[in-house]
């Protein structure tokens, strides 16, 4: 049903993709699908790496880490350089998506906060023409 | 950290940088939350300090608005005419320190590293850096400025040229030539190299140790290699602090200049009466439109808004240019590139002068107040800098805005002056300039004396209000930048909050007066950092030293 996978993730949180990162790999396993994790970084140094080379090498060590411990054959990683990703990360992660010829993304979430403007992966799911599954960081 | 197994066909960052090791993780001192439906990631305690000391000041200047005018109108000038000497110096050693980088081998090294990629074609890159950098103030001292320098009855020619009038304000022909010359050559020299060598100094130092010691981009990042780890530490503070501090009060008090100049045109070409009120809405409009672009963001909002800024200017000097004349106009601009090489030397000069009203009252106020402003512009230029080298981006940065502002001054100030010439004391430019000191309307004095005056006039409001619209919006990215920590990608909220928070003290500033006093106080900044400057000229050529070419 299912070919190939993005599961976008941010490297800053990854205590919080727990559950997101299960669910790919099984529905990976189940399907016989590719699994492509895909993170955004910026120009300048972040929280995570201090260059984008340095921040590819983490998400791809990151992606390979997720074949090891989850059983997700062949991994593979796709870095996002965004000049401003408070504001575009949407786009490009669909863009990525498109790019990607990904026909799942399974994203991360967190339950709403009181008035929670906007969400990253609902915002997504209005906007793709694939499948988008949101898996909340509790149960 | 990372093993090498997965490393392959991934560039080794290490190598082709010279990245600074530190215990210190972006982010650390940051305080994450959400207050309601806005989420915030700010820089603890800069965020707060910043934005406390901005509104103490304001209710200083509003609750005693006597003693704070006596007090930063004094000191102002004071520290422009006595420390003249010290800003000529300081400026002539950044231009010398940028002409030699572009010639030295460091020139090689490339921001981001050996394999990095510029983020911006030529054409956004300058659109941005040219908007950020100066581009307001063309349009209020492109015809001012030469046309002053060219009739001041009041001495302060530069360098005490001879005046083309008599005493009884008739035209002495022999005098116009060498007149003319010097006021495009004295204006050149306060737009060309100089300026843009104060922000490229900045520029390539933040664009350095961010990109290529991958420390974050913040203010502070600078001093590393003079403070070591101590610049994480209340010396950071403290530098960042004053950057937010000379950032936002720059912004606002030019903004509330700004829009009593827009006003003050739109009285002029329409009638539309001079008050406060209309003053207020041209600042929301103003920081209305610079929301939309900061929600838009760096790409969707500030690049698209600087290239339209850039095509309307582009069209306004195109447009006076030709009726104008070409000819006469582009021969000027020649006179002035040869005026400028002939006189930049003598006007540089800080000892032996004796043209205090040229060189105290206008140049050392001009060095002043780039410096002032150049935290936020360098940082601005070094955020869209990343991929080029050092060479091309000391280049792009200082010879090219400089010869578009010596055009741009060749242009309106010919134009200006052709008018002076034709009508003396007739002329719409004398009678706005020099009979009644009115700064704000003598662009569009001089657009009176060519076609088409209304549409152009409409044009030189719009682009008056575009380029406040793209200060405040780059202006509201490196604030909201430098109270994150250098964090980049902070939550939306926050810069839609420095945004409004700019826009607003602008308007306590113009309701409750202090526009005038505040300004004085961001420019006497200059003077703490003119010193900052010039040890950043050494933390860059140690930084540049340090890196494999």
């Amino acid at each position: 049903m299912f070919k190939h996978i993005m599961v976008p993730v941010d490297l800053a949180h990854e205590g919080q993709l727990d559950r997101a990162l299960g669910v790919a790999a099984d529905l990976a396993g189940h399907y016989g699908a590719r699994v492509t994790y895909v993170g955004v970084t910026v120009p300048q140094p972040s929280s995570v790496a201090h260059t984008p080379q340095e921040f590819a090498e983490k998400l791809a060590l990151f992606a390979a880490v997720q074949g090891e411990t989850r059983g997700v054959a062949a991994p593979a990683s796709h870095p996002i350089v965004s000049h401003d990703p408070a504001v575009d990360l949407d786009k490009q992660l669909l863009a990525a998506s498109e790019e990607l010829k990904a026909d799942l993304i399974v994203m991360g979430s967190h339950i709403p906060r009181f008035l929670d403007l906007r969400s990253h992966g609902g915002h997504l799911a209005s906007l793709s023409h694939h499948s988008v599954m949101l898996v909340r960081d509790e149960a | 950290m990372t093993d090498d197994t997965n490393m392959q066909g991934i560039p080794e960052p290490e190598g082709d940088v010279d990245i600074i090791e530190t215990d210190y993780d972006i982010g650390q001192d940051n305080i994450e939350g959400a207050v309601g439906p806005f989420g915030f990631d700010i820089h603890n305690p800069v965020f707060l300090i910043s934005g406390l000391s901005v509104v103490a000041f304001v209710v200083y200047a509003l609750l005693a608005p006597t003693h704070a005018a006596d007090f930063f109108g004094w000191l102002r000038p004071a520290l422009t005419s006595t420390f003249d000497w010290f800003f000529l110096l300081s400026a002539n050693i950044f231009v010398i320190f940028c002409l030699a980088l572009i010639v030295l081998p460091v020139g090689r090294v490339r921001l981001g590293g050996a394999d990095a990629t510029p983020d911006y074609s030529y054409a956004g890159w300058f659109a941005m850096l040219f908007a950020a950098g100066m581009g307001i103030g063309l349009m209020f001292f492109g015809v001012l400025e030469p046309a002053y320098y060219f009739a001041t009855p009041w001495g302060d020619e530069p360098l005490g040229t001879i005046r083309p009038f008599t005493e009884d304000g008739m035209l002495i022909e022999g005098n116009i030539a060498e007149a003319r010359q010097m006021a495009l050559a004295a204006t050149s020299y306060h737009w060309a190299l100089h300026p843009w060598a104060i922000y490229a100094v900045v520029a390539l130092a933040l664009a350095l140790f961010t990109y290529n010691k991958g420390l974050p981009l913040t203010i502070r990042s600078a001093f590393y290699p003079l403070l070591g780890e101590r610049v994480w530490g209340w010396w950071g503070h403290i530098i960042d602090t004053l950057a937010v501090f000379a950032t936002l009060f720059g912004l606002a008090t030019s903004l509330g200049f700004g829009a009593q100049q827009a006003n003050a045109g739109l009285n002029y070409i329409y009638g539309i009466p001079q008050s406060v009120t209309v003053q207020v809405i041209l600042i929301v409009t103003i920081t209305a439109i610079a929301l939309i672009s900061v929600l838009r963001g760096l790409d969707g909002g500030v690049k698209v808004l600087s290239e339209i800024n850039m095509g309307l200017a582009l069209l306004l000097l195109l447009f006076v240019l030709f009726a104008a004349g070409a000819a006469t106009i582009l021969t000027e601009f020649g006179q002035g590139i040869v005026g400028y090489f002939r006189e930049v030397v003598p006007l540089s000069n800080p000892f032996g002068r004796e043209d205090d009203g040229y060189r105290e009252g206008w140049t050392a106020f001009y060095w002043a107040w780039w410096i002032s402003w150049s935290p936020f512009v360098g940082m601005f230029i070094a955020r869209v800098s990343r991929g080029r080298t050092v060479r091309e981006f000391v280049t792009c940065v200082l010879i090219i805005p400089s010869l578009v502002c010596v055009l741009w001054m060749a242009v309106f100030g010919g134009a200006a002056i052709n008018d002076i010439v034709a009508n003396g004391q007739d002329s719409p430019v004398y009678a706005n300039v020099i009979a009644t000191y009115s700064p704000e309307l003598s662009l569009f004095a001089m657009l009176e004396t060519l076609p088409l005056a209304s549409i152009t006039s409409t044009l030189g409001i719009i682009l008056v209000i575009v380029f406040f619209v793209t200060s405040s919006d780059s202006g509201s990215l490196v604030i909201d930048t430098i109270t994150a920590g250098g964090k980049i990608d902070a939550p939306v909220p926050q810069r839609v909050f420095w945004c409004t928070f700019e826009g607003l003290v602008a308007i306590a500033l113009l309701i409750g007066g202090g526009l005038a006093s505040l300004q004085a106080m961001v420019i006497s900044t200059g003077l703490p950092f003119t010193i900052v400057l010039l040890l950043l000229c050494y933390a860059v050529w140690r930084g540049l030293r340090a890196e494999p070419t």
